[in-house]
């Protein structure tokens, strides 16, 4: 499938950091290593809850070998004062209590102590000899708990943020919100038919393969120098800076390779820690977790509980809905509450809307952002109750979203109207889709459910440097995790006119390039590759003053065509057209090096729709789920290199699904983590899988010059519920609670059920 | 501590190192002898993405002590490519997309070769069931599967 | 830092006077599948451990009148690849060829997960119905012991200090036999099993002439289920006696309730899984092959 409209955009070629990435040549954080350099190790709190009375580093920094310690002592206190942190927003005051507790630790595997010493075995060994006194508290886990009164409190501080009536006492609700469109009263009396049911989701794990890892060198001088696998370097140095009393241009941290990161790595953990290890010791310093830590230690995307409630006409027309969204926020306040309400009904056209969220705390790893944050879980919620109107109105459950989708001019309930989406269009794409026309095959049983992301766009650099010979290096500044470069690449060719392997992306440290807001948000290719079409738009311009000064025009007197300027016509005169290479040869003669630069703040990222469908067997007798089809289709704007949409839409249709059937965070009594490793915290397998078909949907996104949309996020979202509506249709059991594990479903089909049928 | 003085063949290379009875392979490979193309996603045999071929088998290196390499023969993802050739595999797997981050692409090419030098006829079943402990995150496996597949059926065209 | 001791064994005696001479600290090194990552968890910290892969008789497969003697440390790959023993024992090598992904295949062996004594072991409930017997080398004697007398409880074992595990024997049987391993996980790969279920059947024509069953991850040891045996025994495994069996199985089980599954969930499974292994070893044993790759059945 390539674009008529285009030469390279919509064309597959191979990524130009494929042959590093196929041979080990690619260095990811841990591949970093600097001559001298020692291991930092971080001791974590074995509670889930306590007070820290005092801790006793003594015996370890006499250990030889061991060359520094830190505590909370060594960071300096932070202001009450919230910033973003890729997708999500966090407090510094926190912040700095996550990399290391101060007063108290919150969680299991809260960092209490780190230490750096010559290997890695003198730097355990250190740990042990670290003598921490903790007073052990009550803890509380779930969120329903932790909500209630005289559950055990987290923080003294903590007043509810919105509050109706306003907060007199310090509780686990950090926040409150509220957003409302019509009037829902009236619109349920109105209703035909009213479902309303209560959802639960557990807590799930981004689960890249790259574990956090960080190398650090403080010199003498103050300056400091960080690589690190990072979803944005730029911030890494934003919240290093911060934590360190440091400025930001005494910090250049250099992005590796990144081993995934889904929003994961948005935020810091290591980096913090290895600095001041490093300045204290005078040594490089490498930090990296085992996979245990990251499970422990490192944000987890929040489980919730959401009650949603539906009114509709008997035509299958929804008249009202309601959503109460109670989230997981961890140990500090912050989970993605507010975007959970805000797509809860997004995708469609509803009159009367009403939705409530609750930011609760609890003893648990602070929540990081994870593939479009928080929307999952309600649309969890949503899809089924809509789910469970088409099995009741006995309507197609295309045809009833269809009926409901948002299109151009839905105001939608936290206030923005659509411009150009493609709900429809993904909604028809689905059923259009050679899966959906297909019968379901004996013994299965399907599942449909939409999803929607916003977007987003935010502060993007790019530069592009012509070089003696005439071929380009295109430069910004946003890790590259899925394919990036090859998009930006083909934009840059596309713009300017030559081939795809004419341009040479590069990835730079944040002293090479301006700021760059994180990967993350699905806005590399739409925001960082607007930067690049402007920076080469700039270059276009320095080529064709280059062109007007050899041929002694003006400037205006030059088009640029086909990687190549020209007169714009016969009366500027009759000069054989100029090509890059020919214009970098003279360069020196018409003002030296020819580069092109830009920098924005984008707005108007094209919000994206999803549809999946799903073929399912449940083995009754075990609970077992087999998915036997897969299909995701989804409005992509422009597909500028379709293998790696595709990609975006096949990983994030696999993550649902695993978040469906058997991810979760298991806790013990005593507030422990119980599967903090890969055998059992079951992210899917190669052979649990069928190959999962996809659908681009192209309804350009119309403030960008080639049409893009973000597309990583959406394809999480639908999975949810599409997977628990096929298992609803297979077995005549709704299940409100994820995952659908085995065990969990088995006692669910045993268990007698009265009610089924009505369903 | 006593280190251990190991005899090995790495890549086709006579290699020695000297190690600690207690240190994995893939330390050893990563840390001392600078071959950091193997991963280590989880230390404990879960992801796949520390995959060798030890004498011929596929393993994972974190859970193979490095004094048991003595006189053996190690083929890791930097002995794939032949001079500044791709094996296909490498090639295919750029060619079709079949990575994102690329953190387990090491693992599966080796598993992946591994497969194919004993079946070259493989049903993706099989694929999928031989690639089960090689964990990828951001592909959903399909691309995988398919650029395998794809090796495959040419390996079988040439060989007639 | 304690010291680490790595030796290579060259001979079964070796290996035994070594683990002897390490006093209890001695540590097999089979495959290593369990022992690295107990070591990198901090949960074992052997002062020496002894490879015993040099030894040809511990990584070898022989056959003599129809028997199998499996080396104790032989890979489960090897084993998977003995086309003569997955004929004859299809389940055991099923069982072994469950554990892990192709990787761990590499190096996991019978003898290490016998030996790591876990309840929810693959193939051990298949080494049970087998009626294997293991073969022990201490520093003087050697002593044979069947294999469901072998595990004492979770991590424990009846191998006194000094002791090593040989190799696995599966006696000979008649050719209308048959045998089955399922073990339920909740992926299809890479999980340890919430209940594991190997039986072992001889037929004449349509009757059950002789029957033996192991369940596993159900109790602090693999058991052999005799109760089950003797229902399916001299039956034509018609429902009743599937009914009976299955019962039994269930009755049999005094599980936990764990992260991997609930007690009602493993007492309800065991005997799902019985009905569905007794049907691939019936199979098995009329000379219909029956697909890999459904590991729990269906
Ligand atoms: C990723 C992964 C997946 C796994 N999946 C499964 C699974 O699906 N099913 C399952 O059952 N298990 C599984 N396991 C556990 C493990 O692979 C098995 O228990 C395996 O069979 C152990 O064999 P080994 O040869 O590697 O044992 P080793 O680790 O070498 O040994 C295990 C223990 O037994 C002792 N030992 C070994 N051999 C002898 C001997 N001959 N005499 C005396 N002592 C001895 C060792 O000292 C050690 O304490 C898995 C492990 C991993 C890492
Ligand atoms: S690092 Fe070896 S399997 Fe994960
Ligand atoms: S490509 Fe990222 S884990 Fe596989």
């Amino acid at each position: 499938m390539s674009n008529p409209k285009y030469k390279w955009i919509g064309t597959r070629p191979d990524r130009p950091d494929g042959a590093d990435k196929v041979t080990g040549r690619a260095r990811f954080a841990a591949d970093f290593n600097l001559a001298g350099q020692l291991i930092g190790k971080v001791l974590r709190s074995p509670h889930a809850h306590a007070r820290i009375k005092s801790i006793d580093t003594s015996k370890a920094l006499a250990l030889p070998g061991v060359k520094a310690v830190v505590t909370s002592k060594d960071f300096p206190e932070q202001a009450d004062l919230t910033v973003p942190a890729g997708e999500m927003q966090v407090n510094l005051r926190d912040v700095t209590r996550n990399i290391m507790a101060r007063e108290k630790v919150l969680y299991e595997g809260h960092a209490v102590a780190a230490v750096a010493a010559t290997t890695e075995a003198i730097a355990k060994q250190a740990l042990s000899l670290i003598k921490v006194d903790y007073q052990i508290l009550p803890h509380v886990i779930d969120v329903a708990e932790a909500m209630k009164p005289g559950a055990p409190v987290l923080h003294d501080h903590l007043m509810t943020e919105g509050a109706k009536p306003p907060a007199t006492k310090p509780s686990n609700i950090a926040k409150r919100i509220e957003f409302a469109k019509g009037d829902t009263k009236a619109g349920f009396a109105k209703a035909e038919v009213i479902i309303e049911r209560s959802f639960t989701t557990q807590a799930v794990h981004q689960g890249y393969i790259e574990p956090h890892a960080a190398l650090a060198s403080a010199s003498e001088d103050g300056q400091v120098q960080i690589w690190s696998t990072t979803q944005g370097h730029f911030q890494v140095r934003g919240f290093c800076a911060r934590l360190l009393n440091l400025e930001t241009s005494q910090i250049r941290v250099t992005p590796s390779e990144i081993g995934g990161g889904f929003g994961g790595t948005t935020v810091v953990y290591l980096e913090p820690l290895a600095v001041r290890l490093s300045q204290k010791s005078g040594k490089p310093v490498k930090m990296t977790m085992s996979r245990e830590d990251v499970f422990r230690a490192s944000g987890p995307a929040p489980g919730g509980n959401v009650h949603v409630k539906i009114g509709a006409m008997k035509d299958g027309r929804i008249v009202a809905g309601e959503c109460t969204v109670e989230m997981q926020a961890g140990a500090f306040p912050g989970s993605p509450v507010g975007p959970a309400c805000m797509c809860s009904f997004a995708c469609y056209d509803i009159d009367n809307v009403f939705i409530v969220g609750f930011d609760v705390v609890s003893n648990r790893p602070k929540v990081a952002a994870y593939r479009a944050p928080g929307a999952p879980i309600s649309s969890f919620a949503v899809e089924s109750t809509i789910d469970m109107l088409c099995q009741q109105l006995n309507m197609d459950p295309i045809d009833l979203r269809l009926k409901n989708a948002a299109t151009k001019g839905t105001k939608t309930a936290y206030g923005v109207t659509f411009g150009v989406i493609g709900m429809v269009e993904t909604l028809q794409a689905a059923k259009d889709s050679p899966h959906y026309k297909t019968p379901v095959k004996p013994g299965f049983a399907r599942g449909v459910a939409a999803g929607f992301w916003f977007n987003v766009g935010a502060d993007s650099s790019a530069a592009a440097h012509v070089g003696e010979d005439g071929t380009v290096t295109v430069i910004s500044g946003n890790p590259d995790i899925g394919g990036s470069r090859a998009s930006l690449a083909l934009m840059a060719a596309e713009e300017l006119g030559v081939d795809y392997d004419k341009i040479r992306p590069v990835i730079a440290d944040t002293a090479s390039i301006g700021f760059n807001f994180v990967t993350g948000g699905s806005r590399v290719t739409f925001a960082t590759g607007l930067a690049v079409v402007n920076s080469v738009r700039d270059l276009i311009r320095d080529l064709k003053g280059r062109a007007a000064k050899t041929w002694g025009v003006d400037p205006e007197g030059v088009i640029w065509e086909n990687g190549m300027a020209k007169p714009a016509g016969s009366n500027v005169g009759t000069f054989e057209p100029l090509t890059i290479a020919q214009l970098a040869a003279t360069a020196g003669k018409t003002g030296g090096p020819i580069n092109g630069h830009a920098q924005l703040n984008v707005t108007g990222a094209g919000p994206g729709f999803g549809v999946h469908v799903c073929d399912l067997a449940v083995d009754a007798d075990t609970g077992i789920v087999t998915v036997g089809r897969y299909t995701a289709a989804q409005d992509v704007g422009t597909a500028i290199h379709p293998s790696y949409v595709e990609g975006q839409l096949q990983g994030g249709a696999v993550q649902g699904i695993g978040w469906a059937l058997n991810e979760e965070y298991i806790y013990n009594a005593q507030g422990r983590l119980a599967n903090p490793g890969f055998l059992d915290y079951r992210i899917p397998v190669a052979s649990d899988l069928p190959m999962i078909e996809t659908v681009l949907v192209e309804v350009p996104n119309p403030t960008h010059p080639y049409g893009v949309r973000g597309v990583g996020e959406v394809p999480i979202i639908p999975p949810l519920a599409t997977v628990a509506n096929a298992v609803a249709r297979a077995t005549g059991l709704r299940m409100l609670d994820l995952p659908l594990s085995p065990p969990k479903l088995s006692a669910a089909l045993d268990a007698p059920r009265p009610l089924m049928a009505a369903e | 501590m006593a280190k251990i003085h190991v005899t090995t063949t790495i890549n086709g290379a006579p290699t020695e190192f000297l190690c600690d009875p207690s240190q994995t392979l893939l330390d050893v490979l990563r840390d001392q002898l600078g071959l950091t193309g193997s991963k280590e996603g989880c230390g404990s045999g879960d992801c796949g993405a520390c995959s060798v071929t030890v004498d011929g088998r596929l393993v994972c290196s974190c859970l193979v002590l490095a004094p048991e390499t003595e006189g053996a023969k190690v083929e890791t993802i930097e002995g794939m490519a032949k001079g500044d050739k791709l094996h296909p595999l490498q090639k295919k797997f750029v060619e079709m997309a079949a990575l994102q981050c690329g953190i387990c692409t090491p693992g599966f090419l080796i598993a992946s070769r591994a497969l194919l030098e004993r079946n070259n006829n493989p049903t993706e079943t099989e694929i999928r069931y031989w690639l089960a402990g090689n964990l990828c995150r951001c592909t959903g496996y399909d691309k995988i599967i398919h650029a395998v597949m794809q090796v495959a059926a040419e390996m079988r065209e040439s060989a007639k | 830092m304690t010291d680490i001791q790595f030796k290579v064994a060259k001979t079964v005696r070796e290996a035994a006077s070594l683990m002897a001479a390490a006093k209890g600290k001695g540590r097999i090194l089979a495959g290593g599948t369990d022992l690295l990552v107990q070591m990198k968890a901090g949960m074992v910290t052997p002062g020496t451990i002894i490879d015993v892969k040099k030894i040809p008789e511990m990584v070898s497969i022989t056959e003599t009148k129809g028997s199998y003697r499996i080396g104790a440390a032989t890979p489960a790959a090897v084993i998977g690849e003995h086309k003569k023993l997955r004929k004859a024992w299809p389940g055991v090598v099923e069982a072994i060829n469950l554990i892990g992904s192709t990787q761990v295949q590499g190096r996991a062996s019978a003898g290490g997960t016998l030996c790591n004594a876990s309840p929810a072991a693959d193939s051990v409930p298949a080494l049970v119905a087998a009626g294997a017997i293991v073969t022990i080398q201490g520093p003087k004697t050697r002593r044979t012991v069947p294999v469901e007398k072998f595990n004492t409880g979770p991590g424990k074992t009846i191998l006194k200090a000094g002791e090593i595990v040989v190799s696995l024997t599966l006696p000979a049987r008649p050719k209308t036999s048959g045998d089955a391993y399922l073990r339920l996980i909740p992926r299809t790969e890479m999980d340890i099993a919430v209940v594991g279920v190997g039986v072992s059947l001889t037929m004449k024509g349509d009757t059950c002439v002789s029957a033996r069953v192991g369940l596993g991850a159900v109790a602090p040891t693999v058991l052999l289920v005799e109760a089950a045996a003797k229902a399916l025994t001299g039956s034509k495994l018609d429902a009743k006696a599937l009914d009976a069996a299955a019962n039994a199985c269930s009755a049999a089980c005094r599980p936990i309730d764990d992260k991997r599954g609930t007690i009602r969930y493993r007492t309800k499974i065991a005997g799902v899984l019985l009905r569905r292994a007794t049907a691939i070893a019936a199979d098995r044993a009329k000379g219909i092959s029956r697909p890999a790759h459904s590991q729990q059945g269906h």
